[in-house]
């Protein structure tokens, strides 16, 4: 026990001190605004996934409450600048949590009241609702140009006046590690745990006694309360909330890169968040087509590896634990060069049609990956076709190679599992 | 009166392309416990495959065909992908369906384009199928067709004439989606391989025991109401729209009246479809505010009470969200639907 519990401090140890040294490593503005997108992403992704992988729901209006939870976090920060308002700008935030977490209890008593299927498409509703309404009533929402305020408002404690965007990180920077630890503390509590049992078996709960649909509820209220923490330091952070906060594509970004990270480890959707921002941020800036790769990205891993990122990353930590990880370097080095071969030829004739259909007037010339490819001559449509054939067609054959070595290993793993009971 | 039949077979149509998208959607739903995410994405594919098939083959062959490819593209989307998943749950198939109409969303707008497209409806569909004149004096009548233009006005111009046209796109709308409710509920219960679908449905292992290929069944399921999806695109985008955001804007709406119908049930969604369609139409018709029927009522308001923002709203604003408030008010007091058999 106690290895394990040191082990943990270690963990907890190394988060914060990245938290806390990674801008001095990243210290320029675009570095710093990125690292402080991510920790709010992370906020929000681990609420989301405090519904859907800890209670098996899967929800597509989660932006809802990271969203109302900024508009509420803004019109305090409002107040705040008035002086109607006497609150800390560092406690902002909090409003934010509280918003979401009221509405939470308003929305989610008629949501959690369905599960499953049911449930997926009343989130839906919901949000569609919100959204419509954002459009709505202009006062609050702000119309089409949103809320705007200015965070450097109120007495400055201690020489922290919010106005550098440092400050602003280690303001985030503080909340996401006490949010983490509280939502990670959340799951070893008698709620998580039969939020857990919900999500596995409803019926059998119901046996022994607990209601489900409460259980739902309460787990519900509390990611809302966790999202609009999230919410209000986006509000904090940009000093602008407009209507698309609340909009379906958010809730869509929140689903897609929780699952991408890994909905069934608590871990998964840190590493879902640190992609959600770095897709948004760099990847849009890289290509037009981000979202189709995006797309694809997320098929094949609903269709291959449905435990995401940190599934992936668990088994091969279990592998290399019993020392067999190097068996399979070779396996990983031919699937990962032959990916890369399909993926660029495929790349390149994606990027061709978007050159085609976005850039027609600046000429058929385009440049992918230091080639120069033209949409006009026949050769670079063919030669992008060849190389993406001939990189998947290998990959496919490594692909098979792999599995065959993988289930060898596995087997090799139980057995030496199984040795170990016996002795 | 002439207003309210119009907007009554407005509102009709309309709900009858509703219960297109969301027949496919609980007859997939029911058969596979798929909840078919980018059926709204096929509906898209389908409108944009029949303006391209219509500017090369004319709109009456692209309204077969367009729908049979969009059918064949969801049954190739079944075996290839849905089949392999079904082992990881409900949530998983979901999921994939999700980041299918992402693809969908881009690959339309990389294809034609980000801004509307003019599909437009062939001659023989254009102009109105009757037009309803109310006159003063006369009281109202139906005339086939346009209405002559001596008809709509008054040589008196005391007598007040009001010609409404009711559009031939609508009327066409109407029919196929009827055709269409009619020839499913023929091919599901007096057919051989109805039988075998609802078969399928209640007890899968024991329709396989019998020799039954069910996979193939449940392709052939999700063909066709993939297929539905592609002919209510060609009809809708023809009549209403088409770009890319139409997939949205229905998407929701058809995951509203699958709720509110009651999960699985054809004929709730058909009914769900019908009121959300007629209540939609109606909503947007009308130009009150609670301030305005307060007024109308006699009561005088303060000055503050008048320019509140809620108050200011009038219906037709207010009939994006009236859906989804219908939707609330279902859950809260018919938890399983108009028509749902059990709790999901």
């Amino acid at each position: 026990m106690f290895s394990i519990k040191k082990g943990r401090v270690v963990v907890w140890g190394l988060f914060a001190l990245v938290l806390v040294l990674v801008p001095q490593v990243f210290g320029s503005g675009l570095s710093i605004t990125m690292l402080s997108q991510m920790g709010i992403a992370i906020i929000a992704c681990l609420s989301y996934n405090m519904l859907l992988g800890q209670g098996g729901m899967l929800s597509f209006g989660h932006a809802v409450y990271t969203g109302l939870g900024a508009y509420m976090a803004i019109h305090a920060l409002n107040a705040v600048g008035q002086g109607s308002l006497p609150l800390p700008v560092s406690l902002v935030p909090l409003v934010g949590g509280v918003a979401g977490m009221g509405f939470a209890v308003l929305l989610g008593f008629v949501t959690t009241r369905k599960s499953g299927n049911t449930f997926a498409m009343i989130t839906l509703g919901m949000a569609e609702l919100v959204f419509a309404m954002s459009l709505m009533f202009s006062d609050f929402f702000g119309g089409e140009a949103g809320i705007s305020s200015n965070r450097v408002v109120g007495q400055p404690f201690m020489g922290i006046t919010f106005a550098p965007a440092v400050q602003v990180y280690y303001l985030i920077a503080a909340y996401t590690f006490v949010a983490v630890a509280l939502m990670f503390a959340f799951t070893g509590t008698p709620l998580g745990r039969m939020l857990n049992a919900v999500r596995d078996n409803p019926e059998r709960v119901e046996f022994i006694g607990y209601n489900p649909q409460r259980v739902r509820y309460t787990a519900f209220i509390i990611a809302g309360f966790f999202a609009g923490i999230s919410g209000g330091l986006a509000a904090l952070n940009f000093e602008i909330v407009t209507a698309e906060v609340v909009g379906a594509g958010r809730s869509g970004a929140y689903l897609l890169f929780t699952f991408l990270g890994g909905a069934t480890f608590f871990f998964g959707p840190i590493i879902g968040a640190v992609l959600m921002v770095l897709a948004f941020v760099v990847l849009s800036e890289f290509t037009k087509a981000w979202l189709l790769y995006l797309g694809f990205i997320f098929l094949f891993m609903v269709m291959y590896a449905p435990g995401g990122i940190a599934s992936l990353v668990m088994m091969n930590l279990r592998v290399a634990s019993f020392g067999k990880l190097k068996g399979l370097l070779g396996h990983y080095a031919a699937l990962v060069l032959t990916g890369l071969v399909g993926f660029a030829g495929a790349a390149a004739l994606l990027e061709m049609v978007y050159h085609r259909q976005l850039n027609a007037a600046m000429g058929g010339e385009l440049h992918f990956l230091g080639a120069s490819l033209d949409t006009a001559s026949l050769g670079s449509w063919l030669g992008a076709g060849l190389v993406m054939l001939v990189g998947l067609g290998l990959f496919e054959l490594c692909r098979r190679q792999f599995l065959g070595r993988w289930s060898v290993v596995q087997e090799e793993i139980e057995k030496e599992i199984k040795r170990r009971h016996a002795v | 009166m002439e207003f309210f039949i119009i907007s009554m077979l407005n509102g009709l149509s309309y709900g009858l392309l509703l219960f297109m998208l969301s027949a496919g959607l609980t007859l997939i739903f029911s058969m596979m416990g798929v909840l078919n995410f980018a059926h709204a994405s096929f509906y898209m594919v389908g409108a944009y495959v029949g303006y391209t098939l219509s500017g090369v083959m004319g709109f009456w062959p692209a309204l077969v065909i367009a729908p049979l490819l969009v059918g064949g593209l969801g049954a190739l989307f079944e075996r290839m992908a849905l089949r392999g998943v079904h082992k990881f749950g409900h949530v998983a198939e979901l999921l994939l369906t999700f980041g299918l109409s992402y693809i969908f969303l881009e690959l339309v707008q990389l294809i034609w384009g980000r801004t509307a497209l003019e599909f437009n409806p062939p001659e023989s569909l254009k102009g109105p199928a009757f037009t309803l004149v109310n006159h003063a004096v006369d009281g109202l009548r139906l005339v086939w067709g346009a209405a002559p233009a001596n008809l709509c006005s008054a040589a008196d111009a005391a007598v007040r004439v009001v010609c409404s046209p009711f559009p031939m796109t609508r009327g066409f709308m109407m029919l196929v989606a009827l055709l269409m409710l009619l020839g499913l509920w023929l091919l599901l219960t007096h057919t051989r391989i109805g039988l075998v679908i609802q078969a399928a449905l209640t007890h899968p292992h024991m329709a396989e025991s019998l020799g039954h290929n069910v996979p193939r069944v449940f392709m052939l399921v999700f063909g066709a109401g993939t297929g539905l999806a592609g002919l209510a695109g060609v009809i809708g985008g023809s009549t209403y729209v088409t770009e890319p955001s139409m997939a949205g804007t229905v998407g929701s709406i058809i995951f509203v009246v699958v709720v509110v119908g009651g999960l699985g049930s054809l004929s709730g969604a058909f009914l769900a479809s019908l009121l959300i369609g007629v209540i939609q139409t109606f909503a947007i018709a009308f130009d009150y505010s609670l301030i305005s029927v307060l007024g109308n009522l006699g009561v005088t308001l303060s000055e503050a009470a008048r320019n509140n923002s809620v108050a200011k709203l009038t219906l037709s604003q207010v009939a994006p969200i009236l859906p989804y408030l219908f939707l609330v008010l279902i859950l809260i007091f018919r938890p399983k639907g108009l028509l749902g058999k059990r709790e999901g």
